[in-house]
């Protein structure tokens, strides 16, 4: 559709070439009928003027060559149904620019151009090994991918999986999976460590990747990865791609009149949902196993069902309790709404009963207790030197903390932005405080 | 506002005791006079909600579920994360911006329109930096486009899992967009200097902390992608990439760039995180297909479904679906009710809609026994909508993503729909 403006250009220069042609005839005309010295001159121009009609009518014949052709195209983007989706006829274009937007300076593109190609273009020059990488990694990256990269809980696993890749559960890491060593420098030195991307120098992203590349074993810890081995750095999976096929494999064979009536025999019910889904009127959803099996469910002819089954016992549903007010206890309430304030925290924090460390630490009786004070949890400095002041955390410091972490608590690896509003703070706190032991 | 809320909630109460007391009347013949007509209801009396009470409006509370909702244990944290658009709840084409899915992999960001740059370099003949006023003086183009993320309905590779058609089809919005398409600003900056355009890549980022970045072929990108700054009519919401970000029809949701910053023109792709670790295609032998961009034809019912089970009994039902092909327009939906044995044509809510969501109905006389629902979709390719079985046979299990599978609900004589896998 976009196209069609472009089809009428040629169209338009043709004929101002001929209107030139025109003007320049005229003139030409004119001064041949001055004088008899300018006969012999005329003559020339009279061959030169029949030259150019000839020339202007081989040119009418192009114009309407183009006219026709551009008429049939024309013809057959109306013969197309009407894509209604395209609201508007299509933006106009100039030939020239419309001169907006202004020069970007050197400092600019320098700036935010600095993403890496597979061959190692837009590397900055810098050097690092796997040594220096391991402790880069364990302070920064540990909390959420693990020690050796091998992830923690949920969070991405960095290093193994090797010959997994046709296995029923691929395991897919930068190791077994990822083609380029490029992606991985670019990747973590623009998006990593989450939460606070954009902070690491060249050399510690060398260095961090040479430590993930050593989690994989496919580097020594001597190894020193730099600017000018990186793009010839070959990964494990390198020929593991192939470019989108489905036009050979997939599109042709699957463009066939599709059946409509009696394709199968019989059709049976294989499988059924694994996970039946509450969806809770404050949001979110709730998965929960579906325990029901295929047995009992009817087969399907080209009569129907074969049979219609009894009932199925389905747990009593959930009774819509009538919008009476139920005298509420305010603390009650805060509380309930620091649970749901909680879900920011979970991906990091357990609470409550049996409560373990995760990429953070567990958070139960947390009032009164030393900041930074879980044994064995692996505290940033920050931590670590507000631990050995002594400090404790109370629900104003603790309500500062959460408002804006890193301001409260800099150099911290909580990478969590803070809550906003004073209602999730005051709740929260309040949630928190209720977990006395 | 709690002195006009108080005697409405009396009267909800009473309209609930009446829409129960109506169900068992059952439709044709009511046997008692319906108290919702003979009694003068106090919205009927009482007067309403003023116009300076609402600046900017939210559906009414009673609508309150149809919302987007995440899986928690997905991922392992909702800032990079998904959620899924309630489609079993909505009708006609145009998602809401409200409820439309956020997929964010650093989260939504708030970037004010007047901190918003977007620099175009690389091989250009002139790199540039625009402002967002800048934008608003390029001629600009509105279409309506779906955008449809390459994981949704991933689950499902491994079996029906998730009961709900907003969990298994929920990955996907259909907006219309205003923008500038991307071929006039790179025509600002001029392409002389990339040459020969034929083997050139445009490499488009974000500006949120994960600084999304993805590579287009330059063919694309010179025809229909466009830099949109509003959807609906209205502002892109911050959780769409407010205040702008890339549209790229038909084509999978994550090279949809939010809060778009920069394009560079480039001789090759930058084979990026996002389409090397992620978006690639893992095969049964192992080996991986990558640049699988289009998102090929497919279809949904949408209703009924699990979220929306069938409530009245035997008689006229209207099977409503969905259909998209990031090939073109679809041109025909099939619909089966016994699992793919016979199959009808349905009828097109609208036609002609390229690269967008399409409305199918099909009306039917529900004899209230069991069915196994499906929809087929074609495209102007002639493209077929695949099963499961064809998909596995040629990709095995592991591929994540493009899953656009013949989806079944198994209806029991009850009306309640659940996700199944047939034979
Ligand atoms: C607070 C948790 C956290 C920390 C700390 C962190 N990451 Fe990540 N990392 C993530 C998340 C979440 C993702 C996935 C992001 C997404 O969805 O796009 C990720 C993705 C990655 C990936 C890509 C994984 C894949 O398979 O595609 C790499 C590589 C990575 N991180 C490296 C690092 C490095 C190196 C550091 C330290 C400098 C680091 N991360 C620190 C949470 C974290
Ligand atoms: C992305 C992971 C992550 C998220 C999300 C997160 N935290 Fe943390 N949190 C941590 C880490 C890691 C630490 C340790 C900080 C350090 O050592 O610098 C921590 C420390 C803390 C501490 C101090 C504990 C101590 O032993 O002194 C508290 C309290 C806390 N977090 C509360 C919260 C709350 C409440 C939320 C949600 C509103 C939250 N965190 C969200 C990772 C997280």
């Amino acid at each position: 559709m976009s196209k069609s403006p472009n089809i009428l250009l040629p169209a338009l220069g043709v004929t101002g070439i001929v209107l030139g042609g025109a003007y320049g005839l005229m003139t030409r005309g004119y001064k041949a009928d001055e004088a008899e010295l300018a006969r012999a001159q005329a003559q020339a121009a009279q061959a030169q003027l029949v030259e150019q009609q000839a020339m202007a009518s081989d040119l009418k014949t192009q114009i309407a060559l183009v006219q026709d052709t551009a008429k049939a195209k024309i013809a057959e983007l109306e013969a197309r149904p009407v894509v209604s989706a395209s609201l508007t006829a299509p933006a106009p274009e100039r030939d020239g620019a419309f001169g907006l937007g202004r020069e970007a300076l050197p400092e600019e593109i320098a700036a935010w151009d600095v993403d890496v190609l597979p061959d190692g273009r837009g590397l900055p020059v810098g050097t690092g090994n796997a040594y220096d990488g391991e402790e880069l990694f364990a302070d920064k990256c540990a909390a959420c991918h693990g020690d050796f990269a091998e992830g923690v809980d949920n969070w991405p696993v960095l290093a193994g999986g090797f010959d997994t890749l046709g296995d029923e559960d691929p395991v897919k890491t930068v190791g077994s999976y990822w083609p380029h060593l490029s992606t991985v420098y670019d990747y973590v030195y623009r998006s990593m460590p989450f939460g606070e991307a954009g902070t690491l120098s060249p050399d510690e992203t060398y260095a961090i990747v040479a430590y993930i590349l050593y989690s994989n074993d496919l580097i020594d810890d001597e190894f020193e990865l730099t600017n000018e081995n990186l793009g010839a750095f070959e990964m494990p999976n390198k020929d593991g791609f192939v470019i989108d096929d489905r036009p050979e494999t997939e599109y042709a064979a699957w463009s066939t009149e599709p059946c409509m009536s009696n394709c199968k025999e019989e059709v049976t019910v294989t499988m059924r949902s694994v996970f039946l889904v509450n969806t809770p009127e404050d949001g979110g959803s709730e998965s929960v196993m579906n325990n029901a099996t295929v047995d009992g469910l009817p087969s399907f002819s080209a009569s129907g069902a074969a049979f219609i089954p009894e009932p199925e016992a389905k747990p009593e549903p959930e009774v819509q309790v009538a919008a009476v007010e139920a005298p509420v206890d305010e603390s009650a309430a805060l509380i309930k709404a620091g649970e749901k304030v909680f879900k920011k925290c979970k991906a990091c924090h357990e609470v409550g009963a049996g409560a373990k460390n995760k990429s953070g630490p567990q958070l139960n009786a947390l009032m009164g207790r030393t900041i930074g004070g879980i044994d064995g949890f692996k505290y940033s400095n920050a931590f670590n030197a507000a631990a050995e002041e002594g400090r404790v955390w109370d629900e104003a410091s603790l309500s500062e903390f959460l408002a804006k972490p890193k301001a409260y608590m800099k150099g911290t690896k909580m990478s969590f932005s803070g809550l906003k509003k004073e209602k999730d703070l005051e709740a929260i706190t309040a949630y928190l405080a209720s977990f006395a032991e | 506002m709690d002195e006009m809320h108080k005697p409405s909630r009396r009267a909800f109460l009473r309209g609930g005791a009446a829409i129960a007391a109506g169900t068992v009347a059952g439709g044709a013949s009511a046997q008692s006079a319906d108290p919702l007509i003979t009694d003068v209801q106090e919205w009927a009396s009482i007067t309403g909600v003023g116009v300076d009470e609402t600046p900017y409006g939210m559906p009414i509370e009673f609508e309150s579920h149809v919302v987007r909702r995440n899986v928690e244990w997905l991922t392992a944290s909702p800032i990079s994360s998904i959620n899924f658009t309630p489609i079993h709840a909505l009708e006609g084409t145009i998602t809401p911006q409200g409820c439309a899915f956020e997929r964010h992999h650093s989260g939504a960001i708030e970037m004010r329109k007047e901190d918003y740059r977007l620099m175009i370099n690389g091989l250009v003949d002139k790199s540039l930096v625009f402002t967002y006023a800048d934008l608003e003086r390029l001629p600009r183009e509105n279409h309506v486009y779906f955008c449809e993320c390459a994981a949704n309905t991933g689950m499902e590779w491994a079996g029906a899992q998730l009961n709900g058609v907003q969990f298994t089809h929920g990955m996907i919005h259909n907006m219309e967009y205003t923008g500038v398409p991307l071929r006039a600003l790179l025509n600002e900056a001029g392409l002389s200097a990339a040459g020969d355009l034929k083997d050139k890549w445009v490499y488009v980022e974000g500006a949120d902390a994960s600084s999304n970045g993805r590579s287009i072929p330059m063919e694309k990108a010179l025809d229909d992608v466009l830099v949109a700054f509003k959807a609906n009519g209205e502002a892109l919401r911050m959780e769409h990439g407010y205040p702008v970000r890339l549209v790229v029809p038909g084509w999978e949701g994550n090279m949809w760039v939010k809060w778009l910053r920069r394009v560079e023109v480039s001789d090759s792709p930058t084979e990026s995180r996002e389409e090397t670790s992620k978006y690639t295609d893992v095969l049964e032998d192992g080996t991986a297909r990558k640049w699988t961009w289009v998102m090929d034809a497919k279809s949904v019912i949408t209703s009924p479904s699990p979220q929306m089970p069938i409530t009245h009994g035997k008689g006229p039902l209207v099977i409503s679906g969905l259909a998209w092909s990031g090939h073109g327009q679809i041109t025909r939906v099939d619909v089966s009710k016994d699992g793919g044995i016979t199959w009808e044509t349905a009828r097109l809510g609208k036609q002609g809609d390229t690269k967008a969501l399409t409305r199918f109905y099909h009306d039917v006389d529900w004899d209230g026994a069991p069915m196994l629902l499906q929809a087929r979709a074609m495209d102007e390719t002639g493209y077929v909508q695949p099963t499961k079985e064809q998909l596995r046979d040629t990709r095995g299990e592991n591929s994540v993503y493009h899953n656009n599978c013949i989806q079944t609900w198994y209806v029991n004589a009850e009306g309640i729909a659940e996700n199944v896998e047939v034979s």
